[in-house]
């Protein structure tokens, strides 16, 4: 076994602890022949059976509620009078106990599932927990589900459930590992609403033995098996401040330690992100990532089905700002509707706004479907267009917002080194920037983000992609254009209080990383921000501009940060 | 060998919700007790599984039958808990 596992960091934090298997299958018993007589096989399935509705009677009383109606009315399930005479009728043909459980519910859940009702759609999963349950009873195999917790431990999973996870003790659970899901699956949701530590899409984490003692990273995606002790209370320390700066770090606007205002916004890829976005106390959402929602779509989505998307995002934020991409498809992210030719480098093909230009029906149709929604929400609408090159097509641009009578603030995306050199002039067709910071280190350092081999140069602390944007936001000044960044790099605390010290008027990121940002801006002046992100531009390398950054940031060791 | 009739309240189904209030209050009686619909074969009231199967929804007609001391006043209440129950 391996001395550390790499996965998706989705929840930050740190947690260490033993590992605690969430067991997820019940093997199907074998159809063979009893070794019991008839009787002894009943008996011992209405034994097992009564366990298992004891058990479920017991966690109905501990979870109350109308967890607690569902769990009664299983528990009436395992003591079913016509599931017991189903079993023993079995058991008399020569079925073993675990057979007879196995088969005689499964019948019932099949019945269940074809009646057409919802809610006894809804009881099959139930029949099929208290299959597994019995089942595992007789053959003397782990229960399926998650053990009681007895000591602060690291869950271990393929993926988890909402079943699950309903009845959790949350407070014993140091962090989450699976195997499988991605940052928007169950697990790394219920991670981030308890500000649980979770690494998710980590292979091998199935097969970790349980007992194993775990040192989970949820923000870098590491876990290390059987740390040194040393190492552990290092981490668990520098976690134990980062957890009491942000408990201190409310949700309240951001600003400097002097009051100067910089916004925080979220970046969101849809409804499903707008809980998680008002929890952290966001602004307003800095960069709706509009087509993420049409991925797998064969035709442009109709006008009335983006409103519903669209507004059910703004309906989140009203009378706050919602800064909304246009479809944003290229290389990475092909939307099947949209036409593409095959190109020999797509980085630096047809993409972004460049494809609008060529069918600009389907942006048309996403402008009528963003002012709608704007209107019946009363949301603040700021509309931007991503890979912006130059000043004809950021005039294009706002030329079609205009016909489509949108009367908020037009914006263009500094994604393109050419559009970040002549902020100033820029400036004059746009409303305001939003610096895409990692298509920026791309196309600066010729740097494809997928290729893994060049990742050195995907650094944002790279000082040539700190000067071009303090170029965009010295540009951005001149005519007062508002100038925010919503890369990975406003997610970094560090880099926050850089990019603020540069010029920039908002950061934009993911919600879980709005406190840490928070709080990191609540402890400096503007005046330390400028110091640092000069200091940061004068350095030789990314790694060097990081440490300068650091000596004029001096409360973000305090901080854990 | 009693028998009442009842008809299932809007909101009130035994494909739903309701069933295992029912089906709670008959396995409290001490004597047998069917369900079913009218002139189809019965089913045991005391079993949420074929209770749920039966499936019958609100506003349609079903019949209790039970047999034993005290039946018709089992019954009459069986017949008060659907009609006043609630979804």
């Amino acid at each position: 076994m391996a001395s550390s596992l790499t996965g998706v960091g989705v929840s930050p934090g740190v947690g260490y602890g033993p590992a605690v298997a969430v067991i997820d299958a019940v093997p199907e018993p074998p159809d063979l022949p009893a070794t019991g007589s008839a009787e002894q096989e009943s008996e011992a399935a209405a034994a097992a059976l009564e366990a298992v509705a004891t058990d479920l009677e017991a966690r109905a009383v501990k979870a109350g509620g109308e967890a607690q109606e569902v769990l009664e009315a299983q528990a009436m399930m395992a003591r079913d009078p016509s599931l017991a005479t189903q079993i023993a009728g079995k058991c008399e043909a020569g079925s073993t106990a675990a057979r007879a459980t196995y088969e005689a519910l499964g019948a019932y859940a099949d019945m269940l599932a074809a009646s057409g009702s919802d809610y006894l759609a809804g009881r099959v999963a139930d029949l099929h927990d208290i299959r597994a349950r019995t089942v595992a009873r007789l053959l003397g195999v782990p229960e399926p589900g998650i053990p009681d917790l007895s000591e602060p431990s690291v869950l271990v999973a393929r993926d988890l459930a909402p079943a699950d996870t309903a009845l959790l003790n949350k407070d014993l659970v140091t962090a989450f590992v699976t195997a499988e899901g991605g940052p928007t699956s169950h697990t790394s949701i219920l991670a981030r609403n308890y500000g649980i530590p979770a690494v998710v899409g980590c292979p091998g984490a199935t097969d970790v033995e349980p007992g194993t003692l775990l040192l989970v990273d949820g923000a870098n995606g590491t876990v290390e098996l059987n740390p040194a002790e040393v190492h552990v209370s290092a981490a668990l320390a520098k976690d134990a401040k980062r957890r009491a700066a942000l408990a201190g770090s409310g949700t309240g606007p951001g600003r400097t330690a002097d009051g100067h205002a910089v916004a925080l916004l979220a970046n969101i890829g849809g409804p499903e992100d707008v809980d998680a976005a008002v929890a952290a106390g966001a602004e307003g959402v800095g960069l709706f990532r509009t087509e993420l929602s049409f991925l797998d779509r064969a035709d442009a989505p109709s006008e009335t089905e983006q409103v519903a998307i669209y507004s059910a995002v703004m309906a989140g934020f009203e009378g706050k700002k919602v800064v909304v991409r246009t479809l944003d498809a290229g290389a990475d992210k092909p939307l099947p509707f949209m036409p593409f030719g095959e190109e020999p480098n797509p980085a630096m093909g047809v993409r972004g706004l460049r494809i609008c230009m060529q069918a600009p029906e389907i942006l048309a149709t996403q402008l009528a479907a963003l002012r709608t929604s704007a209107a019946s929400t009363g949301a603040e609408l700021w509309v931007m267009a991503p890979m912006v090159a130059d000043m004809a097509e950021a005039a294009w641009f706002r030329s079609q917002c205009h016909r489509a009578g949108l009367a908020g603030p037009i914006g263009v995306m500094v994604e393109i080194p050419a559009a970040a050199l002549r902020a100033k002039q820029l400036g004059t067709v746009a409303d305001f920037f939003s610096i895409g910071s990692n298509d920026l280190t791309q196309y600066t350092f010729a740097a494809d983000r997928q290729v893994g081999a060049v990742a050195r140069l995907q650094e944002a602390w790279q000082p040539a992609l700190l000067d071009l944007i303090a170029l965009t936001a010295e540009g951005a000044a001149a005519n007062d254009t508002p100038c925010g960044v919503c890369g990975e790099a406003a997610a970094d605390p560090l880099l926050a209080c850089v990019l603020v010290g540069l010029g920039v008027t908002s950061l934009s990121m993911s919600p879980g990383a709005i406190a840490g940002v928070r709080s990191a801006l609540a402890a400096h002046s503007l005046d330390q921000c400028q110091a640092a992100a000069e200091a940061a531009r004068e350095a030789v390398s990314a790694a060097a501009a990081r440490e300068a950054a650091r000596t004029y940031l001096s409360e973000m060791d305090a901080l854990g940060l | 060998m009693a028998e009442v009739t009842v008809i299932l309240p809007p909101g009130v189904g035994l494909h739903a919700r309701p069933a295992a209030m029912f089906v709670k209050a008959a396995s409290e009686a001490s004597m047998p007790i069917t369900v079913g619909r009218p002139g189809e074969a019965p089913v045991d009231a005391k079993s949420i599984l074929a209770v749920m199967g039966l499936g019958a929804k609100a506003g349609e007609e079903i019949v209790l039958v039970a047999d034993g001391d005290g039946a018709e006043g089992t019954l009459a209440d069986l017949k008060a808990l659907l009609e006043t129950a609630e979804e």
